[in-house]
């Protein structure tokens, strides 16, 4: 059995809600493998999101570990932590989150500023195949204000790929498109993962969640399997 | 992608934000430099106007010294040394003395230290009878003014007689009806009359001056003197005679010192007073000019550090609305592993430019304000101070950095997660 790229153990995180403390996570187990498309679905304010910050490294869970390639994160100091996420996840979001006064290329090379000056000429390199493989050659120079919403998500994406992450972690990044941009972004994740990432992806969206090649559903603060099964991620886009 | 490319292209994003953060340091630094160059031009007219103030006494003392050298001119000597046995009371009574001393206590004078006399004059008088006319005079020997070697040039009050010739007082030229150039004979010598001297009303008048060392040879004095005439120079106590008697008392002992013609020394005196009076006149001056300085600098005391603070919380305002317009950005440059530090950068960068460009701004402005509100605009090449320049280059980077500080703390401290969950 190959060693999982996620591995969740036992997270448990619990917010101060106005009413006292909200436990939102009791106790959830999730192993996402290389080569998988793992769709997490359910309710608003279920957790769902709060499993991808800690997923992500950005959140400390209450109790738990988080393996990244078989790393405990969380127990490494912050910097670490920071290199560990750099090298290893990247992010789609559902609202893009583009730093306006960059070019598209500038913001898919942004990921580059959490790296010395070693291996910026093959980032350099890698961030305009992507640019030329989304389609976004002809706005290249363009600020993210001038892009439409797909072309946005693209930028997002690519950005995420850039140092060729092992895990990609997204947030409804379907949200905000249109059918036709919705199912191009659904296609480069699926592609990612058939070529050896893992994907986690949390959505509302059955077209998304039908992308993947798992889907599970948080449901009081726990992870079960979604009522449906998917069909593998290589008929994602179909 | 780097940390300063980043930071230019955030500056050209947001050109409003940039520029009123210059303004604010633009601001500190022109009240700073403003501030010191008009105390500085306010310096420099005071040691102007001191200076000026000073050179006008010391012009008005030498025209009253001149005045007195003038005077003295035609009033003669005020200081009289004669041989320390002779009577005075002879002296007033027959106008001249009897005793003699050597002739070269006037050299010791000269080559002395002394301060408190100059126009040192030997004279051997003696009345005699001028057989050729049939008259008693006074027959005065002199060879003109000794140079004493401790004071500055003088011009001579009284020149010389040279040999052979002859200065008559008035009642002789008069009553014998001789002009200059005329050739008289006296005790047995032919000389040529080089001067007749108008009526002066004292014994000058019956006096025939030669040259001393024929006055000498005529009264068969070789050698000897009656008296040192001198005029006093500044005194430095109130009691002026007693400190010229003192001075010459050390060089001379075997003489006596008394004084004459007070006219003379009321001028002196008169003179003096006017010197202190200007002296204490500038005195004033220097110290109003002096509390001026102070006040001004008393006001930038308190009015500078008040501009910088008011710029320093206007900058950290500026910074912390900077970092609230860039949540977004900072939760997605931290998730794809950006470091704290340079999330801080991001910031510190930005201040540290906006401080060095904000000292290039503000150091010509308060420099230029400076110079025209103190009215140096004239004197600017001069004013620039590249110190006050480095100062400014300083100050406001730290100003800028400070200022700067605590919202770039909040940025790099941001939750990337909850910035991005709420975005």
């Amino acid at each position: 059995m190959s060693m999982a790229v996620l591995k969740l153990s036992g997270i448990r995180k619990t917010y101060a809600g106005p009413q006292g403390p909200v436990e939102v996570l009791k106790g959830v187990d999730l192993a996402v493998e290389a080569g998988e498309f793992v769709a997490l679905r359910g309710p608003s304010g279920s957790g769902k999101s709060t499993l991808l910050w800690i997923a992500g490294t950005l959140m400390t869970p209450d109790a738990g570990t988080v393996e990244l390639a078989g790393q405990d994160v969380y127990a490494l100091s912050p910097e670490r932590r920071a290199r560990e996420r750099a090298a290893k996840i990247g992010f789609v979001f559902q609202q893009f989150h583009l730093v306006p006064y960059l070019t598209v290329r500038e913001n898919v090379m942004a990921p580059a500023l959490a790296e010395g000056a070693d291996g910026l000429g093959e980032l350099a390199a890698r961030a305009d195949e992507s640019i030329r493989r989304l389609g976004l050659e002809p706005r290249r120079e363009h600020l993210s204000v001038q892009l439409s919403s797909g072309e946005r998500q693209r930028v997002a994406l690519a950005r995420a790929l850039l140092r060729r992450p092992r895990l990609l972690l997204a947030d409804e990044p379907t949200g905000n498109l249109d059918g036709e941009n919705a199912r191009g972004v659904l296609e480069e994740l699926a592609r990612f993962a058939q070529a050896g990432g893992a994907v986690l992806l949390v959505t509302h969206s059955e077209q998304a969640a039908a992308a993947a090649q798992r889907t599970l559903s948080v449901t009081d603060g726990r992870l079960a399997p979604a009522a449906s099964s998917n069909e593998p991620c290589s008929s994602a886009a179909r | 992608m780097s940390v300063g490319r980043l930071i230019l292209k955030e500056i050209l994003h947001r050109k409003g934000h940039f520029l009123l953060s210059l303004l604010a340091v633009a601001a500190a630094v022109a009240s700073l430099v403003g501030s010191v160059t008009l105390l500085e031009v306010h310096r420099r007219r005071t040691e102007r106007l001191l200076a000026e103030k000073r050179a006008e006494v010391e012009a008005q003392a030498e025209r009253m010294n001149d005045e007195i050298r003038k005077s003295m001119k035609k009033l003669g000597f005020n200081i009289l040394i004669l041989p320390k046995d002779q009577n005075l009371h002879e002296v007033y009574e027959k106008g001249f003395a009897e005793k003699t001393m050597p002739e070269d206590y006037v050299r010791r004078l000269a080559e002395s230290d002394i301060a408190v006399i100059n126009h040192v004059l030997p004279s051997l008088i003696r009345k005699v009878e001028w057989s050729e006319q049939r008259r008693t005079i006074l027959l005065a020997g002199t060879r003109g003014e000794v140079k004493v070697r401790n004071l500055a040039e003088k011009k001579p009050i009284l020149e010389a007689v040279p040999r052979g010739k002859a200065v008559l007082g008035a009642e002789l030229h008069r009553q014998l009806g001789i002009r200059p150039g005329a050739s008289i004979r006296l005790l047995g010598r032919e000389f040529e009359v080089l001067k007749c001297l108008p009526e002066r009303g004292n014994q000058d008048d019956i006096t025939v001056w030669i040259d001393l060392a024929e006055a000498q040879e005529l009264l068969d004095l070789k050698g000897r003197i009656n008296a040192i005439y001198a005029l006093e120079c500044n005194c430095q106590t109130v009691d002026r005679l007693g400190e010229v008697r003192s001075e010459v008392a050390r060089l001379l002992p075997e003489t006596q010192v008394t004084e004459f013609q007070s006219q003379a020394v009321a001028r002196a005196e008169a003179r003096n007073l006017a010197w202190r009076n200007g002296m204490e006149s500038l005195a004033a001056e220097k110290k109003h000019r002096e509390e001026m300085q102070r006040e001004r600098e008393r006001l930038a005391g308190w009015l500078v550090p008040l501009i910088l603070a008011v710029s320093a919380l206007w900058i950290a305002l500026l910074a912390y609305g900077n970092v609230r317009a860039r949540v977004s950005e900072i939760g997605i440059l931290r998730a794809l592993g950006v470091r704290n530090a340079r999330i801080l950068w991001l910031f510190l960068g930005k201040a540290l430019v906006i401080g060095i460009v904000g000292a290039l701004v503000g150091y010509p402005l308060g420099f230029a304000c400076g110079c025209i509100w103190s009215g140096g605009a004239g004197e600017a090449a001069s004013l620039f101070d590249a110190g006050l320049l480095g100062l400014s280059l300083t100050v406001a980077p730290l100003l800028a950095l400070g200022a700067s500080w605590i919202p770039a703390q909040i940025a790099a401290r941001l939750d990337p997660a909850t910035v991005l969950g709420d975005a």
